[in-house]
């Protein structure tokens, strides 16, 4: 069989002029198959019970989607939602800007450290991360300790439980999906252009303003949107460091289903986040490359 | 470029930029000598030394499961994510078909659509398939989660080893079989060895749709933690932190040095 599979490509020549397919091609099937039957087919069955479950008989299939929009508190989860997305997405590039362009100034030892320092997190376990964060954030974590030995406060502060706390743990986490597409499309900088904005006569700022910023637009706005859709969809990082104030779609769809077992809106409320997904991911399709970021794991 | 730097400037950054790598460790850090502690508490710094939460976890019959459960979803993902993924990459590096980018992006989608709706998907859809509770189920979700990593690295070894190589040995009179085995298949093992250790990664680490497919009588270590962290406040749940982290962060480094044998572009 595998003899069949490595004759593909003389037999793709054999067709002569450009053959539409070739025998490598084939290859991909198994992989296609299996997640058209376990990953598509799992999607698809979600959507359609938006539009054929109602806790009510009824002929109106966008019922759940109505139903939806009466709530405020429905609105609200989306809105907060939204929200914390933006505001994760403005921290990761305020902090991960600065530090992709360290690494690229700095030796290459040394960036790559700084890469480690990266991908160890990256690549570590997100529920571990947030529980680290909640044994750090608690009113007896470490820092309200130290604050409390100290007399520093009388109260322990509110860190855990807030939109703050669920920030810091949501960041933390994203921030790498910022650091390395900045950091792919900063390398890819010629230096020797920010050299010659000095030798013009541009002080370092203008160079950086009017040459290096602009060109590492393209990795900003990928690292920017892949923040962005990562975060709408979050649920163990809010579910264990928010109130319930601070709920998310992903929160609101879990309770949906595992406590009220409302399949009807859980998979409205899920049509409804992947629809947000694929349009930001359709718009950023223009500027993301998804390998620029994985790939840059070579980099290391 | 250093020296058109001013000093403070630089200072900055440098200032800015150890405050990031300790907002990035730190937390994690914390939880590993926490682990250690002698009291009932977790406290920081830890008071004492002792491997007693590392004994509670291992003698716990609950933890002690969800251990070897995590391990063989992990190993069996890795198997099964690293065939399918490394055919994958070598039909859509390789292959000429019409609807290769549609076939491109089913493949890495499973990376960006949020997990919370791949669970609930999988989990009514599974639940009639009668494999929700069970290493089938399991596995085969993770390993749909998995393919996206093996494909990424298997793709990028394939696309920067040299062609010429193959058809060097094909002129010398190689068969197709023989310059695949011989030339082509070390070249990107490296790729391929590392995509698997990330697929072990993403299954170990992996919770979300753990959760719904999952039920107390087979859950996996992250799971269990998921289902702890929320009511006690021990510190076995520090000792089994920093058992996944050690795990993770070993196969990591391993997979960062198979990369580093790939073949120079």
């Amino acid at each position: 069989m595998r003899q069949a599979r490595l004759t593909a490509e003389r037999s793709g020549r054999r067709l002569g002029g450009g053959p539409i397919i070739n025998r490598w091609a084939l290859l991909a099937v198994p992989a296609i198959v299996f997640l058209i039957a376990f990953f598509l087919a799992p999607l698809v069955a979600v959507s359609l019970r938006s539009v054929t479950e109602f806790p009510k008989p009824t002929t109106d299939i966008f019922a759940n989607y109505e139903r939806f929009a009466a709530s405020a508190s429905n609105v609200r989860v989306l809105a907060n939602t939204f929200w914390v997305a933006v505001l994760s997405t403005v921290v990761c590039l305020a902090l991960g800007y600065p530090y992709a362009y360290l690494m690229n100034i700095v030796r290459p030892r040394i960036a790559g450290l700084l890469l480690i320092a990266v991908l160890l997190p990256f690549w570590s376990s997100l529920l571990v991360r947030t529980y680290a964060w909640q044994v750090i954030l608690r009113d007896t974590g470490i820092i309200n300790t130290f604050l409390l030995d100290m007399h520093w406060v009388e109260e322990p502060l509110p860190l855990i439980r807030t939109t703050l706390g669920v920030m810091l743990g949501m960041s933390q986490i994203l921030l790498p999906f910022m650091v390395l597409p900045l950091y792919a499309s900063m390398r890819r900088i010629d230096p020797e252009l920010t050299k010659a904005a000095a030798n013009l006569g541009a002080r370092p700022f203008t160079a950086f303003r009017r040459v290096f910023l602009p060109l590492s637009m393209p990795g900003v706005l990928a690292g920017s949107l892949l923040v962005f859709v990562l975060a709408l969809g979050f649920y163990i990082t809010p579910a264990l460091l928010g109130s319930p104030k601070d709920t998310m779609i992903s929160q609101f769809i879990a309770s949906a289903v595992q406590q009220r077992l409302d399949w009807g809106i859980a998979s409205t409320m899920g049509v409804i986040l992947l629809a947000l997904a694929l349009i930001v991911l359709f718009v950023a399709s223009r500027f993301v490359r998804l390998r620029d970021v994985y790939g840059s794991l070579e980099e290391s | 470029m250093t020296d058109s730097w001013r000093q403070p400037r630089r200072l900055l950054l440098l200032a800015l930029g150890s405050m990031v790598v300790l907002f990035l460790m730190a937390p994690t850090l914390v939880v590993v000598p926490m682990s250690f502690t002698a009291s009932n508490a977790l406290t920081f710094p830890p008071e004492g030394f002792s491997t007693r939460w590392y004994e509670k976890m291992l003698t716990d019959p609950q933890w002690s499961a969800g251990f070897v459960n995590s391990a063989k979803v992990a190993l069996l993902t890795s198997i099964f994510a690293t065939v399918l993924g490394s055919l994958a990459a070598l039909g859509t590096v390789r292959g000429r078909f019409p609807g290769r980018g549609a076939v491109n992006a089913l493949v890495l989608s499973p990376l960006i659509v949020p997990l919370i709706i791949i669970a609930i998907g999988m989990f009514s859809l599974f639940v009639r398939w009668k494999i929700t509770g069970s290493i089938v189920g399991l596995v085969i979700a993770h390993t749909a989660l998995a393919v996206p990593f093996v494909v990424i690295n298997v793709a990028t070894s394939l696309r920067t080893i040299d062609r010429n190589l193959e058809l060097a040995a094909m002129s010398l009179g190689a068969s197709p079989v023989r310059t695949f085995q011989r030339v082509t298949l070390p070249m990107i093992l490296p790729g391929v060895l590392a995509g698997a250790l990330f697929a072990f990664i993403t299954s170990w680490d992996e919770v979300v749709v753990s959760i719904f497919l999952t039920t107390a009588r087979f859950r996996t270590l992250p799971v269990e933690m998921w289902e702890q962290v929320r009511q006690v406040v021990d510190p076995t749940v520090a000792a089994v932190s920093t058992t996944l982290l050690a795990v993770t962060t070993t196969i990591l480094l391993l997979a960062l040095v198979a990369r580093r044998q790939a073949p120079v572009r």
